[in-house]
């Protein structure tokens, strides 16, 4: 018999809920069930990259002028647009994955029920994980096609920002899923924009990295740095393989977020 | 006799979490087809038992089988096959009575015209049909605990897990939901029922096991619990507050056995008129008095000291 055919021998080796994964698009059922009634929600969404391009354009592409991006001088609102995209990727996955997880666990008590059944936490944490990653996705195609029609698009690789969206939403839907279950109230939540506001503004958002002179390093630490870059990059068509890094660097925080989130559910409602 | 594929097989089944042991080494077997019950007072280790029992609760040490299989091995296999009514009602507030069930059988990979239909003939078995569409908050306590039910009905379980089913219910909604889960034992489902209501162990549980402090203290029939560890009947006396225990000495030889409690004297006998007239023919005259049938919360005041509801 091989590993695979059975799970008792798999739990001994390795932790049993990373692989514990068999039904994850249930959950995602039941977030289309509760969706399905408030599609207005999902047409709001067009308004927040609309008033955010609108403001830019108005305002600060005239001041700014153009902008040095990799070699290739581009007006500001050209450049600063994906950054936008990318961090609105980045709040939309975030509040998905904190707020709302939290909710379920602690008060409505949703997951409870889910665990009694043949679904797993792994089921769980993917599949809610998985959920804001689709709502992020719409969202993102919203921006794009507001960038768009706003003539903010260099090239039709643009197409592109939208798989790199949806990388930046799983990896910080895992990640805000992992802390969430390391909250204890909802005080705790004052810690989430601490940590989401310095990166939405020191990632290469709204100037170039070479602006941060000797302390580039930092920036490369951040998260939606690597999304910025990569959602840039579709807009300029201009692919190099450094690309590989920034994907390499989302996808492993993926993974770990929803390692530690499974696990942590497991451990805070099976007990 | 214990067959290898029954329902539930625990043996020193224990359950701690730090220091505290809520479950202490206990022996249970559930045969197909039974009602089986465990009684007893908060905190005597019931919840944590069902919960080992349903496979969302590690066990601590002992072994655990159900249906034959092991909990941590085949978790996910064994709540295929499983109901589950949990204390307090996990609704999913976000959805309506029928998505609710729907999105259920959903979990155990019913298909969606299955589930739909699944879902319509529960709602009618618990009589919420007109009710499908509607939110769940506006439910009434007893509604909502029916929609539980139907809900643990959704995959035709093998087993059906009812933590105090009628725990917060007024009179009425009690004997509806008992008049189902009756019908349900009818069909042949295994039932494990928790409770702290000897009525409701009496009318709903073949056997059951009373729980204290982690412990089985006494397991039976609910008739043959009665019968050995109480009399038939009982006289209830009260001589006013503070002034019960006084009067013990004088009902020597009344009954099997006394019991004071600060509030009333409980008289065991087999036939509670004659205790009663012997109490008048000593002149020992109470305030009030009253007779009734022994029940499981006598049974469980002898072996503990105290009373299940306080």
């Amino acid at each position: 018999m091989s590993v695979l055919t059975n799970p008792a021998a798999a739990t001994r080796i390795v932790p049993a809920v990373v692989f514990d994964v068999r039904r994850p698009q249930r959950m995602i059922e039941r977030s289309a069930f509760v969706y399905r009634r408030s599609w207005l929600v999902i047409v709001t969404g067009f308004f927040e990259p609309l008033f955010y391009l609108l403001s830019i354009r108005i305002g600060l592409s005239a001041l700014v002028g153009d902008v040095d991006a990799g070699g290739v001088l581009v007006p500001y609102d050209q450049f600063v647009a994906p950054g936008l995209m990318a961090a609105s990727a980045m709040n939309g996955a975030v509040f998905d994955s904190t707020m709302n997880v939290f909710f379920k666990i602690k008060v409505s008590k949703t997951y409870d029920a889910v665990l009694a059944t043949p679904m797993s936490a792994g089921d769980v944490a993917v599949g809610e994980i998985g959920f804001a990653v689709i709502r992020g996705a719409l969202y993102s195609t919203a921006f794009m096609l507001t960038m768009w029609g706003l003539g903010m698009v260099q090239s039709p690789w643009i197409v592109m920002s939208v798989p790199a969206c949806i990388l930046i939403g799983f990896a910080f839907a895992s990640l805000g899923m992992a802390l969430t279950t390391y909250m204890r109230s909802w005080e705790d939540f004052e810690y989430v924009p601490a940590l989401t506001l310095p990166l939405f503004l020191f990632s290469a958002t709204f100037y170039p990295i070479s602006q941060y002179g000797n302390y580039a390093w930092a920036v490369r630490l951040s998260p939606l740095y690597h999304g910025v870059e990569l959602v840039r990059a579709a807009n300029l068509g201009q692919w190099d393989s450094s690309i590989f890094g920034h994907v390499a660097v989302l996808v492993g925080l993926t993974a770990v977020g929803i390692a530690v989130a499974s696990r942590r559910i497991e451990a805070l409602l099976l007990t | 006799m214990v067959g290898a594929q029954d329902p539930v097989v625990a043996r020193q089944l224990v359950k701690k979490f730090d220091d505290f042991v809520a479950v202490d080494q206990i022996d249970v077997h559930v045969a197909p087809g039974e009602a089986f019950g465990f009684l007893g007072p908060n905190g005597a280790g019931k919840t944590s038992t069902m919960r080992m029992i349903g496979c969302i609760s590690p066990v601590s040490s002992g072994e655990l089988r159900i249906f034959g299989l092991d909990p941590e091995a085949d978790g996910r296999k064994i709540r295929a096959r499983m109901g589950v009514v949990p204390q307090l009602d996990q609704l999913d507030n976000e959805l309506t009575v029928m998505e609710n069930l729907v999105i259920y059988g959903r979990y155990f990979d019913l298909s969606r015209r299955d589930a739909r239909a699944k879902a319509a003939e529960l709602l009618d078995f618990v009589q919420l049909t007109e009710r499908a569409d509607s939110k769940v908050e506006p439910l009434s306590g007893g509604q909502q605990r029916r929609v539980s039910i139907a809900r643990s009905l959704i995959n035709d379980p093998d087993l059906l897990l009812l933590d105090e089913p009628t725990t917060g219910l007024d009179p009425q909604a009690r004997h509806v939901l008992w008049d189902r889960l009756y019908m349900l034992k009818e069909r042949g489902a295994t039932q494990i029922i928790t409770t702290h209501f000897m009525d409701e162990a009496e009318q709903l549980c073949d056997r059951l096991v009373v729980m204290d402090a982690g412990k089985i203290v006494a397991e039976g029939s609910p008739q043959g619990l009665i019968a050995e560890h109480v009399r038939r009947e009982v006289l209830e006396v009260r001589f006013g507050h503070g002034r019960n225990e006084e009067q013990v000495e004088k009902l020597d030889g009344i009954g099997g056995r006394i019991e004071a409690l600060p509030d009333r004297l409980l008289i065991y006998a087999d036939d509670g008129e004659a205790a009663l007239s012997e109490l008048h023919r000593r002149e020992v005259v109470p305030e009030s008095s009253l007779i009734r049938r022994s029940s499981l919360e006598d049974v469980f005041l002898k072996l503990t000291g105290r009373t299940l509801v306080e």
